[in-house]
């Protein structure tokens, strides 16, 4: 059964990307191994690149480990990249590397990015944010997320196409509704104050 | 709890068996040499769910997200079974191909016979719908869902109905928290 909403709000455990109070909130459950979020991927950096301080993009891990052999160890290396403040840089590499996403390959995505190399085997070996990983999943599950990649807007799922037009439409009309919307307060909070001041 | 009489000429149009009704007993193939019973999983919740096909795209995502969801399943102490009219050589491979961990049921031979009791067969098809049950440890539907035949329908639906027949099954633990 598909829920449409987030039951766990983007907050300040999540990885994001942008102001937190953009006007639109645009979040992605996705697998680094899964072809649709790598083909969602360049979507993704290009709307992120239209919209400037107008978005706020999060991400959140949904490895399907049995079918993507390397996608829980991608995401917990994303997690352990990000203890050392460099989840983005994993996040990118990763999503530019699709056909090379083994160990031997974090290694070296992670030496590239200047990780503190010790720190980051350790993390991986003692599977450091599986529990985190397994967080985000669950927290999907629960919001009705069924595959790779599922968006949210602002927390109600999105169930259009991954293309760059259709997803900019959409956010564009999100970003504008929010922006009227802050006016309508901002008038009326105006209006209260002025009425208190009269008063 | 009532019992509905099982008819094997339901159809779609009477839709899944709702919830209160008792879930009919059935036997079918798992693999070419094992069969299982409902009955066999009494005392202990079972989630059964119906899909139209192997291999089909949607199903993939469907069958691969249970799979994940097994050890959240297993905390429930309930058994997952999948089942579709695929045969069972036919369900052997794709299970293989996808290292799915639970048992996927043939609704083979009759074919559908076990959806149409369930009232999830789509005659003009020859599969069955997609559609869930999550049944109690005394054989009853506590849930039922029928998904439109190209979504997934997640796992949401599956585990708020898992943590109500948790909740129901120990009210005194439940109150003491």
């Amino acid at each position: 059964m598909t829920q449409s909403m987030l039951t766990l709000p983007v907050s300040g455990r999540d990885h994001t990307l942008g102001p937190a109070n953009a006007p639109a909130t645009l979040l992605e459950y996705g697998d680094y191994e899964c072809p649709h979020c790598g083909a969602a991927y360049p979507v993704v950096e290009a709307l992120r690149e239209r919209l400037g301080d107008r978005l706020r993009f999060a991400y959140r891990h949904f490895p399907l480990s049995q079918i993507h052999p390397h996608a829980e160890l991608d995401a917990e290396a994303a997690e352990a990249a990000g203890a050392q403040g460099k989840f983005w840089d994993m996040h990118h590499a990763l999503f530019t590397h699709q056909d090379a996403l083994d160990g031997a390959h974090l290694m070296r995505y992670a030496a590239a990015i200047g990780l503190d190399m010790g720190a980051f085997q350790r993390d991986l070996e003692t599977q450091a944010y599986a529990g985190r990983v397994r967080e985000d999943f669950m927290s999907g599950v629960r919001s009705g997320v069924n595959g790779t990649p599922t968006f949210f807007i602002n927390g109600a799922r999105y169930e259009g196409s991954h293309d760059f037009a259709t997803m900019l439409e959409v956010l564009n009309t999100v970003v504008e509704a929010a922006v009227v919307e802050a006016a309508v307060v901002e008038a009326a909070v105006a209006e209260a104050s002025r009425r208190e001041a009269v008063r | 709890m009532s019992i509905t009489p099982n008819s094997p000429s339901g159809s779609t149009k009477t839709g899944p068996l709702p919830a209160g009704t008792q879930a009919p007993d059935f036997q079918l193939s798992t693999t070419p040499d094992q069969r299982v019973s409902l009955s066999d999983f009494r005392g202990q919740p079972v989630i059964l769910f119906f899909y139209p096909a192997d291999w089909s795209p949607v199903c993939g995502d469907q069958t691969a997200l249970y799979n994940e969801l097994l050890p959240e399943f297993r905390r429930f102490n309930a058994a997952l079974l999948g089942a579709s009219v695929d045969g069972a050589w036919c369900h052997l491979a794709f299970a293989k191909h996808r290292n799915l961990h639970y048992p996927l049921l043939s609704d083979f031979e009759p074919k559908g016979q076990v959806a149409r009791t369930y009232g999830v067969y789509r005659a003009g098809d020859g599969t069955s719908e997609r559609a869930i049950f999550v049944i109690n440890s005394e054989g009853v539907i506590h849930w039922s869902y029928l998904s439109p035949i190209g979504v997934n329908p997640g796992a949401d639906g599956i585990l708020n109905a898992l943590e109500e027949l948790a909740a129901q099954k120990e009210p005194q633990l439940e109150e003491k928290k």
